[in-house]
Parts: structure tokens; C-alpha cells; sequence
């Protein structure tokens, strides 16, 4: 209860340095800002890239075995399309981003604060949500939904090899019935989902970093408790979200 | 007689069950170098981190240049602390930045200073601390003594009125210490500023302290057991202290256990 209520105020203080922090002179590092882009998102492509291209692949030969036995294979590329850009798409970066980035932000800002850097930087009356989360939040915030179409695009490429070696399908007809049967809601839903997954990943992975204490055995502790509580949390607001967007 | 610059009164702080510190009071004037002195985890580096404001007390009063600081919001403090410099006992230093952004970061974060005049500022403080050149290295590549050395370089980076000292000598080589020491005192007797210094060297405390207080162990732990000038420390009857500032093995402060307790302990069962 208290971490939840924790978390509500970490992204209000977020939320203020971006908003109202920049008209009272404290601007925003772009550096800062571009280099934890770099790290959280761009540093996370060839993992994202396998990832979804493995799932685009698995999706495509089960469709494809399925199907053939009411002689349907002719909407496996719907069904690639539909469940990427709904649900897996998002929900597989997702998990690779907590693994990978999430884990590394919480180690990074725990061990800060084992060292004393991050007192070190409220004695220099430097604002520590300001200086460290804030670049942090905006960064996975953008490069978290950039990734998600990156990994849309290449878990298509990877329904398109099985449709193209084993259905004879070509290549034309398949990108064809991708974007007749795409709709862009499905697109939208997506991004949406996986916007409001880099706001949990990201105040949690900090949240968890600022609250170490107990040396090196503290770091390890919380970057465990930042996949875990991370992931738990984003796959709670994916069923919420999956169920506020198609059910109702 | 102008106000004390820090005014501390009857400061206690408890963490769980253990009472740390037990109603301390001490002033430190416009100009003065206080040493605080105590063994090892007595709470000296506690009682300092109340004085920044980075630990609240239990109960108690602490002022800053006449203001009292435990009631403020850490955005009213912010205003304060670019009053003050910090060195850490580990230097603190950000180790994903290099010695010269490490010393820039306050001026950097606190002004719009052109980055030009930040990078003079820098090699200033870095000479002043004889780490010339070192500015383009990572923490992580420089000794434990060098880290401390640029953090006080980044204590001094916003021309502090009232500069907190950690240990500042401790892991230095005499001479270091001695530059340390003598920067100490050029800033306190030239241009005003006030330092508060935790330390264990003696030699070094003597040299620059202009008063010194220092913290009991064992039953008075968490009070101040002497005050004073350093003439009147010397002298203090306390055998206590003179044990600490002679560093003698054995006195009011028992190295070991009397024959009895250690029997007693020894074969005492777990739980």
C-alpha cells in the first residue's frame, strides 16, 4: 500500500520537474537525456529485435499448423498482425526492457545511493529525482513505444518467412492482407499499452533504486524486487488494458 | 556579537531502539574551524550529516546562519546548502562522470554559467588541491586519496561560506595532509569562510582546529564529554580524552574485557 501510494508521488515529482521545473530555470539536460536514450532504448534493439522476431516466427508455424486443418491458412498473416499489434508486440519488448534496462536503472541508482553519491548530491543542493529519474522517465518513455513498432515490424518480417518458404504465400499478398486487415486501433492500442508499461517499468525501477540501503547485498535485492514488482505490474495493466480497450 | 553561524541545541536523534545521539548543544562562530573528535562510531559523522540536513533529528534544534533548518522542506533547504560544501568520507563522487565534471556538476546545476568559465573554475579548485591535469579521468581511476581530494575541490566549487569536512586527511600522505590542512586555514583566516571537521588525526586536528568538541564512547556515548579550545583540550582533565588525544591502548576506554566479563562472555550460549 505504501509503495503504491510511493510510487503515485515519485511520478508526481516527476511530473512537476518536467512541467514547472523548467519556468523556474531548472532546464532539461538533452545530453543526459540523448545518452539515457541511447542506454535504455537504443542499446536494446538486438535483444527486442530476437525477441519478436523469434515470437513472429512461433506465432506463424503454429497459425499456420492450426489453420491448415480447416484449410484457413489464408488468414494466418490476419492472425500475426492481430495478436503482435494488440498484445504480444508490446508485452515481449516490454519484458525485455525490464530485464534488461529496468534491472540495470535500479542497480545503477542503488548502487548511487550505497555510495553516498546520491546525499552527495542533495548536499550540493542538486535534486535527485531531477537529476537522475527525470532523464530516465522521458528516455524510456519514447524509446519504449519507438521499440515496440521496431518490434512489430520485425516480428511481421518474421511471419513473413513462414508464410513465404512454407505457405506459398508471396510476398505481395502478405504485406497486401497486413494492411487491409491492420486496423490502426490495433496500432494505437499498442503504443498505448506500452507507453503506460515504460511509466510503471521506469518510476518502479527507480523507486526500488532510491530506496537501497545494506551495501552491495541491498543492490541485489532491489533489482530483483524491480523485475519482479515490474513485471507483475505490467501484466496486471495489460489484462486491465486489454480488457478497457476490446471488451467493453 | 553576531549570531552563530551554526547554532545546535539539545539534539537527540534515536534510530529504532538505539539512542545515537543524547541532547548535544555547541555554537560555532563566523571564522572558526571546530573539530569534532570521538572513537570510532561514536556518531560523529551522524551528528554531521544533522548539521547539512540530510538526516532530521528526533528532537532538538539546529541553526544555520540564524535559521532553523530541521522544520524546512528540502526546497528551502536546497537555498541554504549552496551556502555550504560537503566532503564525504568516501568522497562521493559521481562515478559515472569524469574528476573535472564531477567539480563542475554545482556550478553546472545551480547556474547559468557559461561552460567556458565553469572549466576555469574547475582547474582553480584542482590546483588548489594539486590534482592539475587529472580532469579528464573517471573516479574509478584515481586513488582513494585523489577521490577525496576532488571532492573537496567540489565542496570548494561554489565558494562555500561554512565547508563540512568528513575525514578529510584520512588515506592522505603527511604532505597532502599538510596541503589539506593549510588550504583549511588560508580560507578560514583569509577570506571568512567557517569548517566543521570530523576527525581522527590528532596532528591535523590540532593544527587547524580554532575549537574542538568531542563525543564520549561506551556509557557517555552520545554526549559531549569536552569543549574547548585546543590549549584548553591539551589540558582537559577528562582522562577520557587525554586516553583519545594521546592514543594510549588502554585507559578510561577498555581495549579489552576484564578477566571475569570475558569468561563470562566466552561461555556465554548463543541466544
Amino acid at each position: 500500500m505504501k509503495d503504491i501510494f510511493e510510487f503515485f508521488r515519485l511520478s508526481g515529482e516527476v511530473l512537476y520537474w518536467i512541467f514547472v521545473g523548467p519556468f523556474r530555470g531548472q532546464r532539461l539536460k538533452f545530453s543526459a537525456l540523448f545518452h539515457q536514450m541511447v542506454v535504455i532504448g537504443v542499446q536494446a534493439w538486438p535483444m527486442a529485435a530476437l525477441t519478436s522476431l523469434s515470437v513472429g516466427l512461433t506465432l506463424a508455424m503454429q497459425a499456420a499448423h492450426e489453420l491448415s486443418r480447416f484449410g484457413a491458412t489464408t488468414l494466418v498473416p490476419d492472425l500475426i498482425s492481430m495478436s503482435l499489434l494488440r498484445e504480444l508486440g508490446p508485452l515481449i519488448v516490454a519484458v525485455v526492457v525490464i530485464g534488461r534496462s529496468g534491472s540495470a536503472v535500479t542497480a545503477e541508482i542503488g548502487t548511487m545511493k550505497v555510495s553516498e553519491e546520491i546525499e552527495a548530491l542533495e548536499v550540493m543542493a542538486i535534486n535527485p529525482v531531477r537529476y537522475l529519474v527525470v532523464p530516465r522517465f522521458i528516455a524510456m518513455l519514447i524509446m519504449l513505444p519507438v521499440l515496440t513498432i521496431f518490434g512489430n515490424c520485425i516480428g511481421l518480417a518474421g511471419g513473413w518467412i513462414i508464410c513465404v518458404t512454407s505457405l506459398d504465400m508471396s510476398t505481395m499478398s502478405y504485406i497486401r492482407q497486413i494492411v487491409e486487415t491492420a486496423q490502426t486501433f490495433d496500432l494505437y492500442s499498442g503504443l498505448l499499452k506500452s507507453t503506460v508499461f515504460a511509466w510503471l517499468i521506469i518510476i518502479i525501477a527507480c523507486q526500488t533504486g532510491l530506496r537501497v540501503n545494506g551495501g552491495a547485498e541491498g543492490v541485489g535485492r532491489a533489482t530483483t524486487s524491480s523485475v519482479v514488482v515490474s513485471l507483475l505490474a505490467m501484466l496486471i495493466a495489460n489484462a486491465v488494458l486489454t480488457g478497457i480497450f476490446f471488451i467493453s | 556579537m553576531p549570531d552563530p553561524i551554526i547554532e545546535v541545541k539539545n539534539l537527540v536523534r534515536t534510530f529504532g531502539q538505539r539512542t545515537v545521539l543524547r541532547g548535544i548543544s555547541f555554537n560555532v562562530e563566523k571564522g572558526e574551524t571546530l573539530v569534532i573528535m570521538g572513537g570510532s562510531g561514536c556518531g560523529k559523522s551522524t551528528l554531521l550529516r544533522h548539521v547539512v540536513g540530510t538526516l532530521r533529528p528526533t528532537s532538538g534544534s539546529i541553526k544555520l546562519f540564524g535559521e532553523e533548518i530541521t522544520t524546512m522542506t528540502n526546497t528551502e533547504l536546497a537555498k541554504f546548502r549552496l551556502r555550504c560544501g560537503m566532503l564525504f568520507q568516501s568522497g562521493a563522487l559521481l562515478q559515472s562522470l569524469t574528476v573535472g565534471e564531477n567539480v563542475a556538476l554545482p556550478l553546472i546545476e545551480n547556474s547559468r554559467i557559461d561552460p567556458k568559465i565553469a572549466e576555469l573554475v574547475v582547474r582553480m579548485k584542482l590546483e588548489l588541491v594539486g590534482l592539475t591535469g587529472f580532469d579528464h579521468l573517471k573516479p574509478a581511476e584515481i586513488s582513494g586519496g585523489m577521490k577525496k581530494r576532488v571532492g573537496l575541490a567540489r565542496a570548494l566549487a561554489l565558494d562555500p561560506e561554512l565547508l563540512f569536512s568528513d575525514e578529510p586527511t584520512s588515506g592522505l600522505d603527511p604532505i597532502m595532509t599538510a596541503v589539506v590542512d593549510k588550504l583549511t586555514l588560508d580560507l578560514t583566516k583569509n577570506l571568512g569562510m567557517t569548517a566543521v571537521v570530523v576527525t581522527h588525526d590528532m596532528v591535523s586536528a590540532f593544527r587547524i582546529a580554532t575549537k574542538m568538541i568531542m563525543l564520549g564512547v561506551g556509557p557517555r556515548a552520545g554526549t559531549l564529554i569536552a569543549e574547548g579550545t585546543p590549549d584548553e583540550i591539551r589540558n582537559h582533565p577528562d582522562p577520557e580524552v587525554q586516553q583519545f588525544i594521546n592514543g594510549e591502548p588502554d585507559g578510561p576506554v577498555p581495549l579489552k574485557l576484564s578477566q571475569e566479563s570475558y569468561l563470562q562472555h566466552l561461555l556465554q550460549r548463543p541466544g
